[in-house]
């Protein structure tokens, strides 16, 4: 081709041998575009930051296509927050490599509603939330309809140190209560792993605790942002604002309370005035490499137990946060049968299990925790099969934003909750804000 | 051409024909400066038109479809609402006491410099200007890590200074929370009025100096007499440049307390509303709020000051 062009540009002058030179190189370009035609569609998965789990899972799959896609992992940034921002901005704005995305569930909603997730195709979601535990099932449907595809589930629950439990009495093999934990911790002049601090944890913990004690925090999530009703001015919210309030108040979180969050919560429960906290697995692996590194004792590690996320009531059941990741595909993506392949694989049982392993984030779906070894690094999987069996989401509703900043700012610090005003003033000021008269 | 040939002959002299020379530099000079002009409204006056425009719509970036026209709304909403007052009164508080305080901070270490022997005056300004090195998110971590119930060192090393004991959490309570908020900000930025400063200094005449000391004036009365009133011009601009840039403050807040427990200032209202509550309409009428501020402080300053903007580049 390039010698046809340079024969052209001999035979004519000027403008033609320009002529000549733009007509090769447009076709040398055809002739590139060609060839790309026939190459594998590169799918852009946006993966929130992990121990390296879900890029491995992105060349695995690749690799098992056959050619069919090639999986390129893009990082969102640390925190959820910053993560929903990122991926909000990118869909309004019609970007079309959104192909396959980490979704937190409280965002699926506010992802869903205005049409930005591509739908999923029933055969795609039949088989994908087969033997998906419940809660995880929860987060990942608006309108009941599955919107997006399990990926992996995560939980609270409760850990303790069995020296403290033992000391002050307390039966760890029977389900506890908040009130048990509170009397166990004070008796013992020790501290409450929660987290308090003015963040999301805070919105996880009030949740949690409003939906053990019967409660919900939004009774109609699908209606419209000034039509929402709030259940926190309820006997439940009443509760919850107890507990909230007397961690607070009698100093049982710490001076550390008003800016804990769960890593450090997490540091509080590993020192010497640690006793009960509640929070998620990474809790195990993370103390365990502490051990390893000698930043820690190794007596530490026999005194840690675990147990399902305490009760509001006694005998009744409990309702543990629930978190993790849910796998969506963009509806601007020219690939969405692709994507969805990938993510069918993505999320395969066996898939959930290795990420679990590698990365210490527990699977969405039951069958993985069969998978042998499991137990071995993750002594406590059936406590958290159990426990996402019995996990509430966060409210499901597109303005879950604004819900959890609301929260966020009449709940804290723990010290000024009172319970006979909190809830109230909690859910006057949410609807305002829902209702376009405050500023949040 | 029309205005030259209307203006009577004793108001102004008649003004020569542009010679060919002339018109071409001025043609050479708006082709040089026009893409500079075009970008500069490309990249300010557009997004700020833009925001005005948005500031009129209840719009939300995830839900398009409900976008309506609300007028003046999203203002009234804003300026009946206690949260703007109280965090337009947090951002006016860090503004005033950092830039009084680094003013005197900044003073005294222009004198230092300004006297120092020519030996060690390098050295002297180097490190003066480390702080301003400094980027200010990693200040702020530094601060907020330094400063942190878990991580920080400030508790232990002061537990004896009244009030300061290992339990103390600095960013759970207002005061104490905006108290490393401003002490970090004057740290960062004292070198930039010290240096501001320093100009002014080296502008009064030694001979004022001079004079006033063989007349007998004290140290303080050279001071209040002679080299104050003759570095105005510096003073203010390095004013106007630090209220200016405290009133936009927002990295500090945003890493230390993200705006919690009463620590919010009017630009990470204006961020929270926009960026993470997606209220497009509503966060835009916050940030031309800021930006009237900001005009406002530039209006008190230049015009009930006099502030004579040239005096930082140590001219008249």
């Amino acid at each position: 081709m390039p010698k046809d062009a340079r024969h052209w540009g001999r035979s004519r002058k000027g403008a033609r041998s320009a002529v000549g030179v733009a007509l090769a190189l447009g076709a040398t370009l055809l002739t590139g575009c060609g060839s790309d035609e026939g190459a594998a569609p590169t799918l852009t998965w946006y993966i929130n930051p992990d121990a390296g789990g879900q890029a491995e899972l992105a060349k695995q799959c690749s690799d098992a296509s056959n050619g069919a896609y090639t999986i390129e992992t893009s990082l969102l940034p640390n925190d959820a927050a910053s993560q929903r921002e990122q991926l909000a901005r990118r869909l309004a704005a019609g970007d079309k490599s959104m192909d396959i995305m980490s979704l937190d569930p409280p965002n699926v909603p506010e992802y869903a509603e205005p049409g930005y997730l591509a739908p999923v195709p029933d055969d795609v979601a039949e088989r994908t939330t087969q033997g998906v535990l419940e809660g995880a099932l929860a987060g990942a449907k608006w309108k009941d309809e599955v919107v997006a595809v399990p990926f992996w589930a995560n939980t609270q629950i409760l850990w303790y140190r069995k020296s403290v439990a033992e000391a002050a009495g307390l039966d760890m093999s029977k389900p506890v209560t908040w009130d048990q934990i509170i009397e166990a911790a004070k008796s013992q002049d020790k501290y409450i792993g929660v987290q308090g601090a003015r963040a999301e944890s805070m919105t996880v913990w009030v949740n949690a605790l409003v939906a053990s004690a019967g409660g919900t925090i939004v009774e109609n999530p699908d209606a419209s942002a000034d039509e929402i009703q709030l259940g926190l001015d309820s006997d439940a919210g009443k509760q919850a604002a107890e507990v909230v309030s007397t961690i607070g108040k009698e100093g049982l979180g710490g001076p550390g309370l008003p800016t804990q969050t769960e890593n450090t919560s997490m540091v509080q429960f590993q020192g010497d005035q640690g006793s009960f906290m509640v929070n998620y697995p990474f809790v195990w692996p993370a103390t365990n490499a502490s051990v390893e590194e000698g930043a820690l004792p190794e007596s530490l590690i026999d005194d840690i137990g675990w147990t399902l996320f305490p009760a509001m009531n006694e005998g009744e059941d409990t309702a543990p946060p629930l978190g993790g990741i849910n796998l969506g595909v963009g509806s601007n993506s020219q690939h969405p049968d692709l994507a969805y392949e990938a993510i069918e694989c993505i999320v395969s049982p066996e898939n959930q299990a290795q990420y679990f392993e590698t990365n210490g984030n527990p699977p969405s779906n039951e069958a993985a925790y069969e998978t042998p070894g499991i137990e071995e690094t993750f002594p406590m999987a059936p406590t958290i099969r159990d426990s996402l069996e019995l996990a509430v989401p966060r409210p499901q509703t597109p303005y879950y934003n604004e819900i959890s900043t609301g929260i966020q700012q009449t709940w804290t610090p723990p010290s000024d909750v009172n319970p006979d005003t909190t809830p109230a003033t909690s859910q006057e000021f949410i609807t305002e804000v829902l209702r376009g008269e405050k500023l949040l | 051409m029309d205005a030259v040939r209307n203006t009577p002959a004793e108001a102004a002299p008649r003004k020569q024909p542009l010679s060919d020379r002339a018109k071409a530099e001025r043609r050479l000079g708006f082709w040089l400066a026009g893409p500079a002009f075009i970008i500069m409204l490309a990249v300010t006056a557009y997004p700020i038109l833009l925001a005005l425009w948005d500031s009129l719509f209840k719009y939300r970036l995830t839900a398009p479809d409900d976008r309506a026209f609300v007028g003046l709304g999203n203002y009234a909403t804003i300026l009946t609402d206690g949260l703007f007052w109280r965090d337009l009164g947090v951002t006016v508080l860090i503004t005033v006491i950092t830039v009084v305080v680094e003013l005197i901070l900044g003073f005294a270490l222009a004198l230092v410099m300004n006297s120092a022997l020519k030996a060690v005056r390098g050295w002297l300004r180097t490190a003066i200007l480390v702080p301003y090195g400094i980027i200010t998110v990693v200040s702020a971590f530094a601060w907020f890590y330094a400063f942190d119930i878990n991580s920080g060192y400030i508790n232990s090393w002061f537990s004896w200074v009244p009030g300061i004991d290992p339990d103390l959490n600095w960013f759970a309570d207002t005061w104490t929370a905006l108290f490393v908020i401003m002490a970090s900000e004057i740290w960062k930025t004292t070198p930039f009025i010290s240096l501001l400063l320093l100009a002014g200094l080296a502008q009064v005449p030694g001979e004022l100096t001079e004079a006033a000391e063989v007349d007998g004036a004290t140290w303080w009365q050279r001071m209040s007499r002679v080299i104050i009133p003759n570095m105005k011009a510096a003073i203010m601009v390095a004013v106007l440049f630090r209220a200016l840039d405290a009133f936009r403050i927002f990295d500090n807040v945003y890493i230390m307390t993200n705006g919690a427990y009463g620590t919010e200032v009017l630009s990470l209202l204006a961020y929270r509303t926009s960026i993470t509550r997606l209220e497009i309409g509503m966060g835009s009428a916050v940030s031309v709020l800021l930006f009237i501020c900001v005009i406002i402080i530039c209006f008190i300053a230049i015009k009930l000051f006099k502030v004579d903007l040239s005096g930082a580049r140590g001219g008249n």
